[in-house]
């Protein structure tokens, strides 16, 4: 048997291997079962829950303050968005009107908090192509938004900031220092970092093309946030349904062409610097409204009383107990509010009988949704481009499994 | 362009449908329609090709268990239509015995795994899905846990009794 016939007899075979979930360029649990011929990808079969912890049950045996620690685990790249947003939702339900100061508070919080995840998907992406120093860089900004929670609500992670109805505590002026001082610093650094990738003929080729999906697919896929912008969708939660007062700030949305990874990678770049020039805005604003207002007057019955009272009011005293206690019955209603994730819509839709808990609580996770797009992203590419696909998509496994 | 009203929308879908929209509400702004499960992919195609709704972006879906009700579990359908910015909830009830709807994804491909997670925590069977099976909780499991029947822990425990709690 000559040689060519030998070939042409042996039956062409796709090679099936398992990706993840423990391999290190996965970012996390993510177990997908790819079927390549040689090096290209034929079809890719995800595997998600390997760290489901069940919140949408454990959230339906809870009193609603203590639902605010669950949302904290879903993204936890960004926890202050989804605290917040959990807070809003209640709000809303409970009619809670906050005042501007606080609003604008919040809207600093959620601006750093989405810088923080931001920074992690681009620098993660960087160390993805083979450039390490990058995200070593960013890591010691993202450290001073930590350090700026901290100062804020004493936790940096899983932070549990503020409560229904406001803060638990007013800015320290420490905490304004830190700000002032990050806002100084950061935008010095992550310029080095766009001079590092933004133009980067290695990075350029890595990343263009790769993974792309078109603004149609991407509707249909349910994508929102950045990954719909870079396909070119306008859309952004805080402009269409602006929640804690964004409607009186002004910036832009970043829109991509593609829907590939540099598209999405240079959108988070330009939402960084809109969320900075949030923060300065806001700060001005705070500057306006009346000092040491940090929490809405007319959400007594979910608010903590200040604790001096607590010590010498009998009414206070009985608050602080309810509320502890988690005696605390909401309206009966339904309702679906959403904020704008860091990397997508987030949702809650909240159905109360008028309980002290929930009797059913969704969360609209935005990686849960935009993921099982995966598959036909990562079709006919590389394995080495379904790796980068991945970390530009910034899937949050803690979010992906709830 | 005139603005999209919540009795826009429900005037449209009580003209095509008719008896098919069993109630409605709206409750926060927003509207919520509860429909015959078999009409549900021509409402959402209704939905989507009608030039002046054009709700072709699906939010959300998910399920609900109401053990004292007749159709005691509920598929819920947030839908969004970007152009008019305007949010409205779709909802079909069916019975916990034959908990069967057709499914959305030749609609929304969005549904697919939405409609897996409603499956796996409810047990609500998706007529047509295209791989309809757990996706969150292992394969092997045998219940459906966000079926109020289920406990969250062992209810054999004594110390977490109502009645400690006053309540």
């Amino acid at each position: 048997m000559s040689h060519v016939q030998l070939v042409n007899e042996i039956e062409k075979e796709t090679t099936t291997i398992n990706f993840g979930p423990t391999h290190p360029s996965t970012h996390g649990v993510f177990q997908n079962v790819l079927e390549v011929d040689g090096e290209r990808i034929v079809s890719a079969v995800p595997t998600i829950g390997y760290i489901h912890r069940a919140f949408e049950k454990l959230a339906e045996h809870r009193p609603f303050n203590q639902i605010t620690p669950i949302t904290d685990r879903l993204n936890y790249c960004s926890s202050p968005i989804n605290n917040i947003g959990w807070h809003l939702t209640m709000e809303k339900l409970l009619g809670i009107e906050t005042p501007k100061r606080v609003d604008y508070m919040r809207v600093i919080i959620m601006e750093l908090a989405r810088i923080s995840d931001h920074l992690v998907c681009n620098s993660i992406l960087g160390v993805d192509t083979g450039a390490f120093t990058g995200f070593l860089y960013v890591f010691q900004e993202r450290e001073k938004i930590y350090d700026i929670f901290e100062e804020v609500c004493g936790a940096r992670l899983t932070t549990n900031i503020g409560r229904i109805g406001g803060f638990e505590r007013d800015f320290s002026p420490r905490a304004f220092l830190l700000l002032d001082k990050f806002l100084k610093e950061f935008p010095v650094c992550y310029k080095e970092f766009e001079a590092l990738f933004n133009r980067n003929r290695i990075f350029m080729d890595r990343t263009i093309g790769c993974g792309a999906i078109s603004a149609e697919r991407a509707l249909n896929y349910g994508f929102t946030g950045p990954n719909l912008r870079a396909a070119g969708v306008d859309y952004d939660v805080r402009v269409a349904t602006p929640y804690s007062s964004y409607e009186d700030f002004e910036f832009d949305i970043p829109v991509g062409l593609h829907g590939d990874t540099y598209d999405r990678f240079m959108v988070l770049g330009e939402e960084i610097w809109e969320s900075i020039r949030i923060i300065h805005q806001a700060l001005e604003k705070i500057k306006k409204e009346p000092a040491g207002v940090y929490y809405s007057e007319n959400a007594k019955s979910i608010y903590l009383p200040p604790k001096n009272e607590v010590y010498t009011s009998m009414e206070a005293l009985i608050y602080h107990f309810k509320i502890i206690m988690g005696e605390v019955d909401a309206p009966a209603g339904e309702i679906y509010n959403c904020v704008e994730g860091a990397n997508g819509e987030l949702g809650f839709y909240l159905i109360s009988d008028g309980g002290r808990q929930p009797y059913r609580l969704h969360f609209r996770r935005p990686s849960f949704i935009y993921y099982q797009a995966y598959p036909e992203m990562v079709k006919g590419g590389l394995i080495s481009d379904a790796v980068v696909t991945m970390s530009s998509l910034n899937v949050i496994a803690g979010e992906l499994d709830a | 362009m005139a603005e999209l009203t919540n009795q826009y929308i429900l005037d449209k879908l009580i003209a095509k449908f008719g008896s098919a929209i069993l109630s409605h509400e709206e409750q926060y702004g927003m509207l919520s329609v509860t429909a015959d499960k078999d009409s549900n992919i021509e409402i959402l195609r209704f939905l989507w090709e009608e030039s002046d709704l054009e709700f072709q972006f699906m939010t959300d879906l998910c399920g609900v268990h109401y053990p004292d009700a007749d159709l005691q579990l509920v598929v819920v359908y947030h839908l969004h239509s970007l152009v008019k910015n305007v949010r409205f909830r779709l909802k079909f009830g069916l019975p916990i015995d034959n908990p069967t709807i057709r499914t959305a994804t030749a609609v929304y491909e969005t549904a697919n795994w939405m409609e897996r997670e409603t499956y796996d925590f409810f047990g609500v069977i998706f007529e047509g899905h295209p791989n309809l099976c757990r996706i969150l909780n292992i394969d092997s499991m045998e219940v459906f846990p966000l079926r109020k029947e289920y406990p969250l822990e062992d209810p054999n425990r004594i110390d977490k009794k109502d009645h400690f709690f006053g309540r």
